[in-house]
């Protein structure tokens, strides 16, 4: 599913740069980007809004059998990850040393290859995170 | 008010069918349902087909159709419904609400999953469609991996250990050696849990559900009636759905299902009970911590506890509410779309005490929770024995 071109480039700006959006009615982060605010409805005022790229850990795995297109990546961490503007996002955490990787963890944004499935296809690329401090 | 009974249940035995096709499957579920509820094909005036992922197991999309053509129940309507694993209980909720709505009298509702037609990778990519491609399968969360970050979650905040995790297992597989239908009958401890290896870590391989293949089917009828065709029919005296963000970063805890909370409590408010009233539950144990997050998200302990209750017994079929007696997902097996329907069937077995040496005690009345995905779809039906034609 993953390799297919138009999947890819369509609507992957909010890979490259965390583009998300923000409710100035309720003040809420949405990451990815909201068609509508779920609290304010049509009462909100959404705007695109570039989120932090920092934040902490909020629960993570470390995947021994990874599915298609990520077998050869195994083990990897995957994290759920808060934001410093509270939106959360799902990621790989990358680049850090396995005793780091823990709930509360600091971490901030890199830029790094996702998959690629399709040894034909294009290469996906996106963010992935490592532990700051 | 219209009220809803089961009058006929049917079920295939659960584990890795090589020598039957989807078609046969489905066809053995729904003639054994059709013919144990005493009435003719002709009687039938619609259908429902939960499963999740035909195309991508057996490239066969329209099966609704497909059931109903098998069944020789044509010419009348067959609708195939999809909520990934809650396929099957949410078919029986459009059962239950087309007699309920008084269009029909006579339903019949099946659930069926052929897994085993493809290799466990290709598998694993049909069952990742339950979560959210853009955001979590993209990048490179597996369906355990999931599953993992809420067990992690709840363990960071209630301090619930992987031994508890595993007294789930041990409990489900040891159900399981009492139910004839179960893919699995094979005691474990949690020894063997601790040491078979991670999935998605704190989840090990002894955690997760198998791949099975597997098909169960109940005919609903409206209670009036059903009493006067059936000896024993179980009503359907509450049903609640909910739903939740398709993806876990969405959700406002990880440690918690919101969607299994709302629908429980919809179904316990519509038939005006308390969690404690229930005398045994069908929980959609897909993952060892998915049991736990059910039984919290229902009722049956305090929020954060589940693992403690389980491990001290109070699951277990002798316990203070019997969990799984079936050996649920883990040890009878998930054909993701069947699961739903296959719950009610064990619903109906218990509360004709038919259950022979997994059978509750005095069992009133009974619970089934079935969860889609990660917990963005869920379902709570709840059952009763109704006075049958003497």
């Amino acid at each position: 599913m993953n390799g297919a071109l138009p999947l890819i480039w369509r609507k992957f700006g909010e890979r490259y740069d965390l583009d998300g959006n923000f409710c100035e009615t309720c003040g809420t982060a949405f990451f990815p980007a909201r068609p509508v605010c779920p609290s304010c409805r049509r009462r909100g005022k959404l705007v695109p809004k570039k989120m932090p790229k920092t934040g902490k850990i909020v629960s993570f795995t470390e995947v021994f059998t990874g599915p298609a297109g990520f077998e050869h990546e195994t083990p990897y961490f995957i994290a759920i990850v808060e934001l410093d503007n509270k939106a959360r996002l799902l990621t790989q955490i990358v680049d850090s040393e396995k005793e780091r990787v823990k709930i509360g963890a600091k971490v901030g944004k890199v830029f790094r290859k996702i998959s690629d499935i399709d040894p034909e296809g294009p290469i996906a690329y996106g963010y992935k995170f490592k532990v700051v401090c | 008010m219209r009220s809803v009974s089961i009058i006929g249940t049917g079920c295939t035995v659960f584990g890795e069918h090589w020598n039957k096709s989807f078609r046969q499957l489905i066809a053995e579920a729904g003639i054994e349902a059709i013919q144990n509820a005493g009435v003719e094909g002709k009687d039938i005036e619609a259908l429902y087909g939960g499963n999740m992922a035909s195309g991508r197991f057996i490239g066969q999309e329209h099966v609704g159709a497909l059931i109903a053509d098998q069944l020789g129940l044509n010419p009348i309507p067959a609708t195939r419904v999809e909520d990934a694993c809650a396929s099957g209980g949410v078919a029986l909720r459009s059962g239950y609400m087309a007699i309920k709505s008084g269009e029909y009298d006579v339903v019949a509702v099946g659930g069926i999953e052929k897994m085993t037609d493809v290799g466990t990778d290709q598998a694993a990519i049909a069952l990742g469609g339950a979560g959210d491609q853009e955001t979590e399968l993209f990048h490179g969360a597996s369906f355990p991996a999931l599953y993992a970050l809420m067990a992690r979650a709840h363990m960071n905040k209630f301090g619930t250990t992987e031994e508890q995790l595993a007294a789930v297992s041990v409990k489900n597989h040891k159900n399981a050696m009492l139910n004839p239908k179960a893919q699995f009958h094979r005691e474990i401890t949690v020894a063997d849990v601790m040491k078979s290896s991670y999935i998605a870590s704190p989840l090990k391989l002894l955690d997760c559900s198998p791949i099975t293949d597997g098909a169960a089917a109940v005919i609903l009828c409206e209670t009036e009636k059903a009493k006067e065709i059936c000896e024993q029919p179980i009503e359907i005296i509450a049903s609640g759905q909910a739903s939740d963000t398709l993806a876990l970063p969405g959700r406002k805890n990880l440690y918690e299902t919101m969607a299994a909370r709302v629908a429980a409590k919809a179904a316990f408010e519509k038939a005006k009970l308390t969690p404690k009233d229930i005398d045994f539950a069908e929980v959609h144990d897909c993952f060892t911590i998915a049991e736990i997050l059910a039984i919290e998200a229902i009722g049956f302990c305090e929020k954060g506890k589940g693992g403690p209750f389980t491990e001290q017994g109070k699951t277990a079929l002798d316990g203070e509410i019997p969990v799984n007696v079936s050996g649920g997902l883990k040890g009878k097996g998930h054909p993701v779309g069947a699961t739903g329907v296959a719950q009610a069937v064990e619903a109906c077995i218990q509360l004709q005490g038919k259950a022979e040496k997994r059978q509750v005690k005095d069992a009133k009345i009974g619970l089934a929770h079935n969860v889609g995905g990660s917990g963005a779809t869920a379902t709570v039906h709840l059952f009763k024995a109704a006075e049958g034609r003497k």
